[in-house]
């Protein structure tokens, strides 16, 4: 091969985010030194972005399989899940964190473009968004530029894209000042037999290029995504990627009309790291090679280095690999959709990738040494305990005062329910289109879980539904990342469960600080061992998902320990759909669960009072699958009205929420044996609220006992007011007042 | 009575127009290409929602020019029936077949909410036999705002060409109703032909008892009842 440079030095491979061994690794793999352009294909595709060189050691530790998995973690671009009536769904969590830090905007549009690609490249058509975001503190001008160009961003995008965005989370905590998160979801809809593969083989199989053009944006994207944020990150704009929801859609449509023309081998998009990702990462499950003319690749500006074509992540394009004889069966679909479409090489049998530029081979490398799983480096990371876990768990709850009196009673609820991380998300979820579709079932029937029903273009409505959600309390996850973990799955399960539905199957989005910080790495250890043993309690594998680290800045440091768990779940039958709304005056309100004199890691605790060191919430794995389990029973046997968990905020703002729909109100009496705080503010896990007529008080109280399962009545559902012991707290009017703008003032 | 809906590039409503019209209404709907020139014997055209050639442009400004518009202006000139629906709406404005202009929201975001709709004219088809009451219907657009200078304006309210105004829960035309700022609380428009209906809300997205509220198919309705 011929020599076009002068060969680099580990300097260069330092510069490109590579250890001294990886260099080395490289020249025993090649048995040469690589030149400039190989060197870079390694530093992207061994980055801790696509290699998951430090976090996989520890992902394969998860349960990652059951009778409905049709493609589990790893194996493909999203992991696809049997839902029963010849349907599979595909779905997926991803992080955009970094580019969202600096350009929130094309940041946040970018990662919902990524997360939709994942699901389409699965043959499956997306029918519904979830998102999970974090910020600083709202009142910071920065939060609130930050905010206001990701929502704009998620919004922009997803609406023009036209899938609905469903639902979703966002906290906001000083942690996350100079580092968001923004996490996307997706899940889309295929036949089952009819989903597609990341894959290539048959030697002389043409392989084609389609969507935009390749341009300089996003080089060393995924590297960038793999260092700590620093004030120099600004100087690599850059490496951040430009949308356009239009060329995805029109990607969309002409991916699934060439899919289901039966001619396709392989396809996977182009997301982080470009060409050089897509080209490796099929060649490796197909076990064969490629040889690549980037002189065919079309780009957006003249004498683009061989490197940058390869590297670029220019977004709305993908890679495939058709039968060899359809060319242009394939370029006439495309045609169609007026898309770009080059064929840019062919497969080979060398199981290596040769790319050819200005007729020179400018790099040859074997694909399956650069892939997660082939060559790609797996590290055991060092993790030690930090001070800060015993310190919390020293916390004494009789250190902080209770709250005294009506008074400050009403002061607390005034707190919470205006609180940015318990008010209303109005002011951003209605940025966002959740009706284009028809298929959001949650529209008009608020629940803890977001319902997309499933259907048959023929056929019509299938009466069965998609249950959804995101969940994740950083702060419980930071106090005890295994407790808190465990916490997030049960959570979800907990969401799905109360909306009526079966929990399957979760994504998740680990967030982390650095992972070479071994305090960081325990809780990234920690919370990976706490969603293994949730998973395998509630039967949920985990299907894929995101690993980001070095989320965290020279100022503040690590970010809240944040794995974001995506869970699907299922409605079997939708007239089983729940509710979370009171309905009628005059119900009974049951606690379901056991209330506890714990106020550990509540946001009453971390923002009324201050405290910031506590642990996580009192939490029970055993007690909270039976909790849902006898929800579950009770929601199949029609004796509930409403059903809503209690999290943020405690028990208070769970009735609150579930007044305020159709303007009720409850009437309940406190537990004498109980701090009042923990009582009605508490976030004591493992509890549900639910509404019930009547004449069903016999039924679901038997129910109850005989699940073992402790209850408490609470009282009942009124008019209009929030009363506590008899004295009216504050209206239902006045509450939603509190509740429902708080964003979109400080916002305006 | 035979339906058709147009896709032009960018267009994400088309399939639930369709869905609701052969589904929940049960009528023929076919898909129009925005490439052919041939509406195949259509009697009532919709243009659906979406952002037709990314609407990076004004909405709508691009897709008046797709090859098939040339057979949708002749049919809707000849007294065809044509709707618009959201980016539908913009396209039926920027093509001048049906009166005014929708500017970017006045609180400059995107809006997808459920609002209220009050019909008003007593003289078209689509809202002719509709009830004297506020019907629930979402809306999902950034470029809603109606506008229409002040001759047009008396025009259409002269010749009853308002199919329906924002309104309150309660049914009462209101600012408060107005979320996007429109002039006089305008949600949609006819032409003076009365053949060409412009709406922003979604009609489709509350046509299905799954989707727990039907008062757009109470609209949706009033063409095939009349037309049947």
């Amino acid at each position: 091969m011929e020599t076009i440079e002068q060969l680099p030095t580990f300097e260069t491979a330092k510069k490109l985010g590579l250890l001294p061994e990886e260099f080395d690794k490289i020249k025993q793999i090649l048995g040469r030194t690589p030149n400039f352009t190989e060197l870079s294909i390694f530093s992207v595709m061994w980055s801790e972005h696509c290699s998951y060189k430090n976090s996989i050691v520890w992902l394969k530790t998860l349960p990652r399989d059951s009778d409905r998995m049709l493609a589990k973690a790893g194996e493909e671009n999203a992991g696809l899940v049997d839902i029963g009536d010849g349907l599979a769904c595909s779905f997926k969590i991803e992080s955009h964190n970094h580019p969202s830090a600096l350009e929130p905007y094309q940041g946040a549009a970018t990662g919902v473009g990524g997360i939709n690609r994942d699901i389409f490249t699965m043959g499956a058509r997306p029918i519904a968004q979830l998102n999970s975001l974090r910020f600083g503190n709202i009142n910071s001008p920065k939060t609130q530029r930050l905010l206001k160009g990701v929502v704009k961003g998620i919004g922009d995008y997803g609406n023009a894209f036209g899938i609905p965005t469903v639902g979703g989370e966002i906290y906001f905590d000083d942690c996350y000042n100079t580092n968001p998160l923004v996490n996307a979801f997706s899940a889309g809809i295929v036949e089952v037999g009819k989903q597609a593969s990341a894959t290539s083989y048959g030697v002389g199989n043409p392989v084609f290029i389609v969507g935009s053009a390749t341009g300089k944006d996003g080089i060393h994207g995924a590297t960038f995504a793999s260092e700590d944020i620093t004030d120099k990150s600004t100087e690599k704009l850059p490496a951040v990627q430009v949308g356009d929801p239009f060329m995805e859609k029109l990607l969309l449509e002409a991916t699934l009309e060439i899919l289901g023309s039966g001619y396709v081998i392989g396809i996977q998009d182009m997301g982080a790291a470009g060409i050089i990702c897509s080209t490796s990462e099929m060649s490796a499950k197909g076990e064969h090679g490629m040889i690549i003319d980037l002189d065919k690749v079309p780009t957006r500006q003249a004498n683009m280095h061989g490197w940058e074509i390869l590297l670029s992540e220019s977004q709305e394009r993908m890679l495939v690999v058709v039968q060899k004889g359809k060319e242009d069966l394939i370029k006439g679909i495309f045609d169609k959709w007026d898309l770009h479409c080059a064929q840019i090489g062919e497969v080979t049998d060398t199981q290596r990738l040769h790319f050819y530029q200005h007729g020179k081979l400018i790099a040859d490398v074997p694909a399956e040494d650069l892939v997660l799983g082939g060559g790609a480096p797996q590290y055991h990371r060092e993790y030690r305990e930090p001070a800060y876990y015993q310190e919390f768990k020293k916390f004494d709850i009789n250190a902080v005062a209770d709250i005294n009196g009506a008074a400050e009673l009403k002061k607390v609820a005034e707190h919470l329910l205006s609180h940015p991380n318990i008010c209303s998300r109005k002011w951003i979820t209605e940025q966002y289109d959740s009706t284009v579709g028809t298929a959001n079932r949650s529209t008009n029937r608020p629940s803890d879980a977001a319902v997309v029903r499933l259907r048959n273009p023929e056929k019509g409505d299938l009466n069965k539904a998609i249950v959804i959600t995101v969940d994740c309390n950083g702060r419980y996850v930071n106090a005890d990342p295994e407790v808190g973990c465990q916490i997030a799955v049960s959570e979800a399960a907990r969401n799905i469960v109360c909306t009526g539905g079966e929990p399957l199957a979760i994504t998740n989005n680990l967030n982390f600080g650095n992972p070479y910080n071994p305090e960081v790495y325990w809780q990234f250890v920690g919370a990976v061992k706490g969603m293994s043993k949730a998973c395998v309690k509630f039967s949920t594998p985990v299907t894929g998902g995101n690993v980001s680290f070095y989320n965290q800045s020279s100022d503040d440091g690590p970010v809240f320990p944040t794995p974001t768990i995506g869970m699907l779940g299922l409605l079997e039958n939708t007239e089983n759909q729940m509710t979370l709304n009171f309905k009628n005056a005059g119900d009974l309100i049951y606690l379901v669960g056991e209330s506890k004199d714990d106020i550990a890691s509540s946001e009453y605790l971390y923002s009324y009072r201050d405290v910031k060191a506590s642990p996580a919430p009192a939490f029970d794995l055993d007690m909270e699958f039976n909790v849902q389990e006898s929800i579950k029973e009770m929601i199949q046997n029609k004796l509930v009205e409403s059903v809503h968990d209690i999290s943020d905020g405690g028990l208070f703002i769970t009735l609150a929420e579930s007044s305020f729909t159709n303007g009720l109100g409850f009437n309940i009496k406190t537990d004498g044996k109980l701090r009042t705080d923990a009582f009605l503010f508490g976030e004591a896990q493992s509890r549900v609220v639910v509404s019930v007529n009547n004449s069903q008080k016999d039924s679901i109280e038997n129910l109850l006992r005989s699940k073992n399962v402790s209850f408490t009545l609470l009282g009942e559902v009124n008019d209009g007011s929030f009363i506590v012991d008899g004295e009216t707290v504050i209206t239902t009017k006045s509450a939603k007042n509190l509740y429902d703008n708080v964003i979109g003032r400080i916002m305006n | 009575m035979k339906f058709g809906v147009v896709v032009f590039p960018g267009s994400n409503c088309e399939d639930d127009t369709v869905f609701a019209f052969r589904h929940n209404l049960g009528q023929e709907i076919v898909k129009l290409w925005h490439k052919d020139h041939d509406l195949q014997g259509c009697d009532f055209v919709i243009l659906p929602g979406g952002f037709s050639y990314g609407d990076y442009l004004r909405s709508g400004a691009i897709a008046r020019f797709s090859p098939i518009m040339n057979e949708v202006i002749a049919h809707a000139n000849k007294g065809g029936y044509v709707m618009g629906i959201c980016n539908g709406f913009q396209i039926l404005a920027e093509a001048g077949l049906v009166p005014g202009a929708l500017l970017r929201n006045i609180e400059r975001k995107y809006i997808c909410s459920n609002i209220y709709l009050k019909p008003q004219s007593s003289s078209t088809l689509l809202t002719a036999g509709l009830e004297d009451r506020a019907y629930k219907i979402p809306i999902a657009h950034g470029d809603g705002r109606y506008f229409a200078d002040e001759d047009t304006l008396k025009q259409i309210n002269d010749n009853d060409q308002v199919l329906f105004r924002y309104c309150d829960e309660s049914g009462v035309i209101c600012p408060e109703a107005n979320h996007n700022g429109s002039i006089e609380n305008i949600a949609g428009v006819t032409n003076a032909g009365k053949n060409v209906f412009g709406m922003m809300p979604h009609p489709e997205r509350a046509s299905d008892e799954a989707l727990g509220n039907i008062d757009g198919r109470f609209i949706l309705e009033q063409v095939i009842q009349v037309l049947a």
